[in-house]
């Protein structure tokens, strides 16, 4: 049989050359968005302004806000001399975290005695506000103030009446600084592509409607199919350029651990990138128009990749009707398998039903736009 | 199945919901002849072409196409088609040769004989020296050589022209009627629309189409002397033309009666006609300048095959 995919890949690669602005934008969107993205909606709370009432002054008062600040995630910005002072810096936003220590806090310590502390948090931003919360736990627990001067434990009011019963040893596996951007860059490079890859084929057919180059393609002898691998194979090349892209900021920039098969994650790409396409494809051999593909590839692929992934919030806190949605949005499944790739070091063994869904949808779409692309007008 | 017939159309129709586009038209081509279809825009020439491509499907009616039907047989039709779309199926940002190289492939040639063929068309385009140019830089004329050069790269054997000079200058519009009549006269067979009847004489053979029924079909010369009665040409004062025209058309003996340009033409039974129709328009007050018979041309016949259509 004669092929005539390469012709039409041949013509699509030059006119996306001879298309400069377009394929700038194609090239640095991926890396605009993880950046926008990667360091917008990280969880991480870091450098929370603290402002410090110091009642006691002594030594170990000033060691016990140095364990605070040099651990990168409280800031001092404000040091005050009273109650109101301190309540004025949290409401004009120059601390959202306040630290009183009380006038025998040095005293209690050096008696034995458990030494109180209090802290203020603005809980105005819940978000920062809890992650702050725990952020001070986890210091204060672990501030075995030396023995020499500070002996006792420090206790967060209120103060628990009985030592724990259990003691709780948490070992955190694949990501173990629990850092935000290890769990998001992996999502993110899944919603990006989906929303790339369904974007740059959504112009595609419908251009050829609209210039009226369709009706030489009809007359011609040229197969559906070959017409739609031949628009498709071009921009898999090209959104498979964008993920070694992304991959090199993700691990180069981000510091994203990559534990698994390079081969894998590339290859899980390429099938996860034939579906989104197919989306695109589809839309434009649908609507025949430019614009409205256009609009529409952004629409059905932003929200859901982002909301229903599992990128943002997590499907199992999700009602069951929206669970049940969230089983058709490919990008929930390209979620898990490049969070295992990067996180967990896992393969095929793991990760063959997402894979299997994948290149179900890929086939799905590419037979619904080629059916879509009939070589006749009624 | 006469070999010689390249399309074979038999009753072929298109109607869309309850418009009728296309009315029964039946004609025939044969090889290296060119066939001139003919008729006011909206009148079915594009619906009927495009059926015969095997883009569109022909509602009832049978057209063969290289002895293929086209509504059962489409993929062999569009190996043996050359199709020139109106709006020139052409890629803007495809240099003139990538545009070549692109049919080329799709067509299915490839290797030496795919650069011989495209070097051999453009030469006969005329483009060899403007290959590097891209196709959306081209002037109108080039463009439209280019679509040619494009639609006959995989030497179809029946080529179908869809309004090929609309928007094209005169000069360029003879030289590629010059090319027509050559693939003619190698053998290939040329169905060409067109909305200019000056155009028609270049064609072996006509069909006149309006409101989507064919009202004639016949070598150009064969139409004209079909036009019965003898046509006359009125001229008069300026001033006069539209008295002129009302006088005429009120005539007994007069059939017809057109404006044409700044002149009358009157279908008159006979030439014996003239001095009683000179005499009916001095009577109203108007002096003829001049007055004669003349060979009709396809213009003519047309507007009188259509008024006789109207008047039916």
């Amino acid at each position: 049989m004669r092929s005539c995919i390469w012709p039409i890949m041949k013509k699509e690669f030059i006119e996306i050359w001879r298309d400069r602005r377009s394929l700038a934008f194609v090239l640095t969107m991926p890396v605009l968005m993880l950046l926008l993205y990667g360091y917008g909606i990280s969880s991480d709370v870091k450098r929370v302004p603290l402002a410090v009432y110091d009642l006691d002054g002594q030594p170990p008062a000033r060691e016990l806000v140095r364990r605070f600040t040099s651990t990168d995630y409280f800031v001092v910005t404000a040091q005050v001399g009273s109650l109101w002072e301190l309540r004025r810096a949290i409401d004009l936003g120059i601390a959202k975290v306040g630290l009183t220590i009380p006038e025998d806090f040095s005293q209690n310590l050096g008696a034995g005695r458990t030494a109180p502390i209090q802290f203020v948090v603005d809980g105005s931003d819940s978000n920062t506000a809890s992650i702050a919360i725990s952020n001070i736990a986890a210091i204060s627990q672990n501030t075995e103030l030396s023995p020499r001067d500070l002996r006792p434990q420090v206790y967060l009011s209120p103060r628990p009446e009985h030592p724990a019963p259990i003691e709780l040893r948490t070992w955190v596996w694949y990501n173990p600084e629990l850092k935000s951007s290890n769990f998001l860059i992996p999502g993110l490079t899944a919603v990006i592509l989906m929303m790339l890859a369904a974007m740059l084929t959504s112009l595609t057919v419908a251009r050829e409607w609209e210039r009226g180059t369709m009706e030489g393609l009809i007359a011609s002898p040229l197969h559906p199919v070959e017409l739609m691998l031949g628009k498709i194979l071009p921009y898999v090349i090209i959104g498979l350029v964008d993920v070694v892209i992304i991959v090199l900021v993700a691990v180069f920039w981000f510091r994203v651990p990559l534990h698994g098969s390079l081969t894998l994650l590339m290859a899980s790409s390429t099938i996860f990138l034939l579906g989104a396409l197919g989306i695109g494809l589809f839309l434009s051999a649908a609507t025949k128009n430019q614009q409205v593909a256009f609009q529409l590839a952004v629409l059905i692929t932003m929200l859901p990749s982002l909301l229903l992934s599992g990128f943002f919030y997590p499907i199992e806190n999700m009602p069951p009707a929206l669970r049940a949605v969230t089983t058709l949005v490919p990008a929930r499944y390209f979620l898990v398998i490049l969070r295992g790739i990067f996180l967990k070091g896992v393969g095929l063994v793991v990760l063959w039903r997402e894979l299997l869904f994948l290149a179900g949808f890929a086939v799905l779409m590419l037979m619904a736009s080629s059916a879509k692309f009939k070589k006749r007008l009624e | 199945m006469n070999s010689d017939l390249a399309i074979e159309v038999d009753e072929l129709s298109k109607r869309f919901g309850r418009f009728v586009a296309v009315d029964r038209v039946s004609f025939q081509v044969e090889r290296g002849e060119v066939f001139g279809f003919l008729g006011p825009n909206g009148s079915g020439k594009s619906t009927t072409i495009r059926m015969l491509c095997g883009i569109l499907l022909p509602t009832s009616g049978t057209g063969l196409v290289g002895g293929f039907d086209v509504a059962r047989q489409p993929e062999r039709v569009r190996e043996r088609i050359g199709y020139m779309s109106q709006k020139f199926s052409l890629y803007e940002e495809l240099s003139v040769q990538e545009n070549l190289d692109f049919f080329a492939g799709i067509y299915g040639l490839a290797g030496p004989d795919a650069i011989a063929r495209r070097e051999e068309v453009l030469a006969l385009a005329g483009l060899a020296d403007r290959r590097t140019v891209l196709a959306r830089e081209l002037p109108g004329g080039l463009r439209q050589r280019l679509a040619l050069a494009s639609a006959i790269i995989h030497r179809p054997s029946v080529l179908f022209l869809d309004e090929p000079t609309a928007g094209v200058d005169p000069i360029a519009r003879r030289e590629f009627w010059e090319l027509i009549r050559g693939m003619a006269s190698e053998g290939t067979a040329i169905f060409v629309t067109t909305h200019y009847m000056d155009e028609a004489e270049h064609c072996h053979s006509l069909g006149f189409i309006y409101q989507g029924r064919l009202i004639a079909t016949g070598p150009p010369s064969t139409l004209k002397r079909g036009l019965d009665g003898s046509l006359v040409e009125v001229e008069v004062e300026s001033g006069a033309l539209m008295g002129a025209l009302e006088t005429l058309q009120a005539h007994p003996r007069a059939r017809e009666a057109a404006m044409f340009g700044a002149k009358l033409h009157v279908t008159l039974d006979s030439p014996e006609r003239i001095p009683g129709v000179q005499a009916a328009l001095a009577a109203r007050g108007i002096a003829v300048r001049h007055i004669q018979a003349i060979v009709p041309s396809l213009e003519d016949v047309f507007v009188s095959l259509v008024a006789r259509e109207v008047g039916a």
